[in-house]
């Protein structure tokens, strides 16, 4: 096998993200997470585990939730992006990022905005979900510090703020 | 970062030729030209994890994520057809499969978390032949069938014979599964899928069930018992079918159904679990199964 020449090649790439149109010049194999955060400046979207455990990598791609340590940034050719600076509307902050600064869903900050994305496709789908849905819906995010329950109590608060409509 | 971290080897995307054919026919026809020479990836769950650890060898790959041919899901009188392009979440928020294969249904909801439920894929859980595989099972039970292209044409296999052994399939190099076909026979049925795991969500199930069957006169009928994480192979419980076939379901029955299953699997010390607890387990879950077909089994 030859290991040292390279067979890829970079080429451009287009994508949306946050509703703007970006194209890149990238290898089809690099993972969107390092495109967003190395090319686009996006640092929101963080690596934890970079094997699609822990959920700190998240953003919506045309709207559904993905690990973006898991995607070829080929496969995001054409396709609309959403990351957590695409969240808020300027510097009005989403009825999600307020709900979880009202109930302590944040604590050293590492695992926030996969939480945010992942509650934000919850409610995206399911305006008003029970404890057992928010627990499931968050359950491939990770958090370390704030033992869940504040989080959960940030998702119930959105909720009853409608936050669904907000989001794609 | 793991920078300077000596012990993780990144892969270097330098290294990896991807291309993303427009369609179906075209991906064929790639695999026919060189059997062998691509790696399919579909939403990456697998392979990427690979590619992270500096573990994936192939350096060709063809995305087949979201071709319309492969992520259909098409409703006929007798059957389903699942295209295997169909994620986790196409499958748990399909009405009729949730209704009429429950137990694919679980196992979808059990599969990683909703990130994962939205990339991986049920072609890509069976062609990465994990054994833990939660889905597989359910697929055995429900006496499932593929539907395999390649250039040389399309062939329908049962998906009971697909594993020879461990990550070992029927699969030629230059064929891939299209679709999973769902025989639309077991209404009536009692079903009952299970995962022992260290947490439902992400954890990898130590052992996982799903088990068909009902109760007519009294009398056990149309049992069918798989379970994943068992064997190097997602595995169909034969003996323990035969056991009780046409039985009539008492305790004594459960007893000696606990032990035949517990006897009957092939498990291995691994990092989640022990053998002697998995066959353990794997003798608990075909009990629990046997009891709720006796609490249920006549009115299902």
């Amino acid at each position: 096998m030859t290991t040292s020449t390279h067979r890829g090649f970079r080429s451009e790439i287009s994508l949306t993200v946050n509703g703007q149109r970006e194209t890149v010049m990238a290898f089809p194999m690099e993972r969107l997470l390092d495109v967003l955060r190395q090319q686009l400046g996006l640092t929101g979207a963080k690596e934890g585990c970079g094997e699609g455990e822990c959920g700190s990598c998240s953003v919506l791609m045309n709207g559904a939730l993905v690990n973006s340590c898991l995607v070829p940034v080929l496969q995001a050719k054409g396709a609309s992006i959403v990351t957590i600076e695409g969240i808020a509307a300027g510097p009005q902050l989403s009825a999600l990022q307020e709900a979880f600064l009202e109930c302590n869903g944040a604590q050293c900050g590492i695992c926030t905005p996969g939480m945010i994305l992942a509650a934000s496709h919850l409610l995206s789908k399911k305006s008003i979900p029970t404890l057992a849905e928010i627990q499931e819906g968050l359950s491939g995010n990770l958090c370390r510090c704030t033992g869940y329950v504040q989080i959960f109590n940030a998702v119930a608060k959105a909720a009853l703020c409608g936050e669904a409509t907000k989001t794609s | 970062m793991r920078r300077g971290d000596e012990n993780i080897v990144r892969s270097d995307p330098r290294d990896y030729e991807v291309i993303a054919p427009p369609n179906l026919d075209a991906v064929v026809a790639l695999l026919g030209r060189s059997p062998g020479g691509w790696l399919l990836i579909a939403g990456g769950t697998d392979v990427m994890v690979q590619y992270a650890a500096g573990k994936l060898t192939a350096r060709r790959l063809v995305s087949i994520w979201n071709l319309p041919e492969l992520r259909r899901i098409e409703v006929l009188p007798d059957e389903i057809h699942v295209g295997a392009g169909c994620t986790y979440t196409d499958i748990r928020e399909h009405e009729i499969l949730v209704r009429e294969f429950p137990m694919l249904a679980s196992a979808a909801r059990w599969t990683g978390g909703i990130a994962n439920q939205n990339r991986g894929t049920i072609g890509g859980n069976i062609v990465n032949a994990s054994p833990a595989a939660d889905s597989l099972p359910a697929l055995l039970a429900y006496d499932a069938e593929l539907v395999v292209v390649s250039v040389r044409g399309e062939r329908r296999l049962s998906y009971a014979g697909f594993h020879l052994e461990y990550k070992r399939t029927q699969l030629a190099p230059d064929e891939l599964i299209q679709a999973v076909c769902l025989p639309r026979r077991f209404s009536g049925y009692i079903h009952h899928a299970r995962k022992v795991g260290a947490r439902n969500a992400q954890a990898i199930s130590k052992v996982c069930i799903a088990a068909l069957g009902r109760v007519s006169d009294s009398k056990i009928e149309g049992v069918r018992i798989a379970m994943g994480s068992v064997a190097p192979v997602p595995l169909r419980l034969r003996e323990t079918e035969s056991l009780l076939r046409r039985k009539a379901i008492d305790e004594s029955l459960i007893v000696l159904a606990r032990k035949t299953a517990a006897a009957e699997v092939r498990p291995i010390d691994d990092i989640r679990s022990t053998a002697k607890y998995r066959a353990a387990v794997a003798g608990n879950l075909v009990a629990e199964f046997l009891n709720l077909l006796m609490a249920r089994g006549e009115t299902a």
